[in-house]
This record gives C-alpha cells, structure tokens and sequence, in this order.
C-alpha cells in the first residue's frame, strides 16, 4: 500500500553523482504514512474505528483542520516570504493530520474526509475554541501557535502508545513534525519577547488574548476517560503537568509571566463554538456545497 | 562591479540594479583595488548578520527587507557533500537554520543544512575568469591519461 520509491531515488542520486547534478539537491516524497493509506485501509474494511474512538479521532482532526485553515490566511501576508512558508508549512502539516484523523473517524459512519470537512454543520465540528481564535497580528498568531504545539506534542507522545493502531500510527507522524512546530514558535517567543518594546508588548498582549482557551484543552470528559480507561486515548488533564512546565520554561527565558486571566467557558467539543467558527466553515466549506462533488 | 544578488528589496543607491545570477556575493577582496567601485561589502543597505534582531527591526522601513542575507547548503543524504541550495533571508543563525529547513527540504531533499552568512562568503571576480580559469585548459600532462603505462608496469 505504501509506495516504495528506492529504486527510483537511487537511480536519481546515481545520476546526480554520476553525471553532475541538473538539480542542486535530490528530491523524494519519503515513505511515511499517508492520509491515502488510511483511507484505503478504511474504505477496503482493513480498519474500522469503534464509535468511541471515532469521535475521539474527530476531535483531534478538527483542531488541525480549523487550526490550518487559520494558519493558511497568513500565506502571502506574514512579514517575510521565508515566514510565509513557514507558517505554510506549518499549516499543511495540520491539514495532513486533519486528513488522516477524519479518514480515520469517517470509517465508523460511511463518510470520507471531505464529507466531514465539507458537509457538517457549526455543532457538528468538535474543535476547541483556541483553534478558531481570530491570528491577529503575528504574536497572537505565534502564542496560539506555541500553545496548540505545546499541547499537541504531549498528546501525540503519548497517542504513540495508543492500543488502537491506527490513531497511533497517526501521532507517530504527527509527533515529529508538532515537535519543529513547537521550536518554531518558541524561536519566535523569544524574539518577539525579547526584541524591542513594539514586540515585546505584542506577545505580552498576544499571550493575555490566547490564555483563557488553554484550559479547554485539559479538560476530561466522559469519552477521553472511557477510552484512557481503554488504553485507547489519553486524559486530556494528564498532560497539564508536562505542558505547564514546558512552555514555563520557554516563558521564564523570554521573561514573560503566564497571564492570569480566567478561564473562557470552552464547550468546543460538545459543538459549541465562538462566533468565529461559522465564518471559517462559510470560507471553508462554500465551494464543496456550492459545488458538490466537484474536483479540482 | 555588481551588487550582492539575491536581494531585490536592495536600496537602488546600493547597486545598479543589475542582477548577479552566479556568484553568492561580490566581495572586494579580489578585485583590483583601482575598480571604479570596490565599496559593495559595505554598501548603503547591506546588514550585517552580526546586527542584533532588535537593530534589525528598528531599520526596517515599510516592506523593506531588513533581514541579512544567508547561502544555504544542503547535503542529500550521508557521504555525499554539501551542495548550495539558494539563498535566504533571517534574522540570525538559528532562524535562518529553520528557514532553510522550510524553504530547501520540503520535498526530502536533505539530511544536513549549513547556513552561512553571505557576507561571510569571498567569491571570484567573474570578469577574471581567463585569468583564473583558462590556465589549465590545454595543459594535458596534468592529467593521468597524458602519460603512457611504462612496459612492465603491474597493477595499474
């Protein structure tokens, strides 16, 4: 099911040391798990996620999807080309999680991933409310991103362990490239905080926007302890532990305090959102339902 | 002589305008010392990579890049060597490692990244290339296939 491309890529490298490179550098697409795979693996009947675990999975696969469908707005508009890309890539790495997590829950009820992306209503999404929390300028958009990899890295880390095959597979992808995420918006912590005055006040200011919506990340419910309880999933409020020193460290570095703020009341993974998430689904969703089936 | 490439966002008073397409970076250190400009290293609007972020920031006007400029060098894959990639802007080394990591192996093209500022960078003058280049052109008993295998001789 998984392509092999060794031949192919030694006969490329053969030429490139033989001849003289036509190309500076030698390209491959790599092996890793692909969203096709799962979904291949769940519309052949390979895989077929329980209820419980379904809806875990789509959880996770609406925070990446709402998360890079945000980050996709920076392309072409962050303060340099090379940061442009980088948040691009960022947010097609969480596109790709998105794709595997909903291929994934979709198995449990006949829909492919873009019935789920395209074709749910606002209550129907399970994505905390920080994902759908507007960018604002570049340090609301780094805080938010240093809050959601923080709190991705730890659930991934642990979802390797998870009994259910596939949702580990998943995170084993996934952890690694939410781990560049996390050095990537730490870099930009420090900077930010350390910088000048001007950006100094904006990360304090971004971290005062985005820290009532932590809190909403470790919450338990009755799904994540059934499925802990299972082995299949991790409590959300195990990982506080791992992610409040962590992301103080970086803090501490950057001279910065955690905000004392209170908690937003959350609800994201009951179906209740902010007003945001209506204008990100209209934007996400209006081509697939203006037009269905459409390929492009 | 000609600007440091790369950097279209280069103030106009800094170069002609004309555009460099080999060479990393023109450096003075090859050229003669009458040429008619010999100040491009230091150039109206070339930063220093050393300048801190916040020096950077301050200098930036409008859309104007203040970033430095940095080569990049990726190396494909273990006991193969490092090959120029492009080129860049960052703030310091270590934005300008995750840059590259970015921009030069999305598609897998790498293993290793060297960043190097391309201040840093002395480069040959081309418009001496016959000087430097064309000597060994035609000088065939530098090379082993010149000479003849000596009757006798085993294990060549």
């Amino acid at each position: 099911m998984i392509p092999t491309d060794s031949h192919d890529s030694q006969a490329r490298s053969g030429a490139l040391v033989g001849v003289g490179p036509e190309s500076a550098t030698r390209i491959t697409p790599g092996n890793a798990l692909r969203p096709e795979d799962i979904a291949l693996e769940v519309s052949t009947g390979l895989v077929k996620p329980a209820e419980d675990a379904a809806e875990y999975a789509l959880r996770l696969g609406d925070d990446a999807l709402i998360l890079a469908q945000r980050l996709g707005h920076w392309i072409s508009r962050a303060p340099e080309l090379e940061e442009d890309v980088a948040l691009g890539n960022i947010a097609l790495d969480q596109l790709g999680h998105a794709r595997s997590f909903l291929s994934y829950a979709g198995g449990a009820w006949g829909k492919s991933e873009d019935d789920l992306a395209y074709f749910r209503r606002e209550p129907e999404f399970r994505s905390a409310h920080l994902v759908e929390q507007p960018n604002g300028d570049f340090a609301v958009t780094i805080a938010r991103q240093f809050v959601v990899s923080y709190y991705q890295f730890e659930l991934y880390r642990r979802l390797t362990e998870s009994k259910d095959s596939t949702l580990s597979a998943i995170a084993a992808k996934a952890v690694k490239e939410v781990d560049y995420h996390r050095d990537h918006s730490a870099q930009w912590v420090l900077r930010l905080a350390l910088g000048t005055e001007e950006s100094r006040r904006r990360i304090q200011h971004a971290f005062k926007l985005i820290w009532p919506y932590v809190d909403e990340l470790f919450l338990d419910d009755e799904l994540t302890t059934r499925l802990a309880e299972a082995g299949v999933a991790v409590e959300p409020s195990s990982l506080r532990g791992d992610f409040d020193r962590l992301t103080g460290e970086v803090l501490a570095e950057a001279e910065l305090e955690v905000p004392q703020v209170p908690a937003a009341p959350g609800g994201g993974r009951r179906g209740r959102h902010s007003e945001h998430l209506g204008y990100i689904l209209a934007e996400m969703q209006v081509l697939a339902r203006e037009h269905p089936g459409a390929k492009w | 002589m000609k600007p440091p490439h790369g950097n279209p966002e280069m103030p106009a008073s800094a170069g002609g305008g004309s555009d460099s397409s080999s060479a990393p970076t023109e450096t003075t250190t090859q050229a003669p010392t009458d040429a008619p400009t010999n100040s491009t290293a230091t150039a109206p609007g070339t930063t220093s990579p050393e300048a801190t972020p916040q020096s950077q920031a301050q200098t930036g006007q409008g859309h104007r890049s203040a970033w430095p400029l940095w080569e990049v060098f990726v190396r494909s894959s273990r006991g193969l060597s490092h090959v120029h990639a492009g080129s860049l802007h960052a703030p310091d080394a270590a934005m300008a490692l995750r840059n590259a990591r970015d921009l030069y192996t999305r598609r897998n093209e790498g293993v290793s990244i060297w960043v190097v500022p391309a201040d840093a960078i002395a480069s040959s003058d081309p418009d001496a290339k016959g000087a430097f280049f064309e000597s060994p052109q035609g000088k065939d008993y530098r090379h082993a296939t010149y000479y003849t295998k000596s009757e006798g001789v085993k294990h060549l």
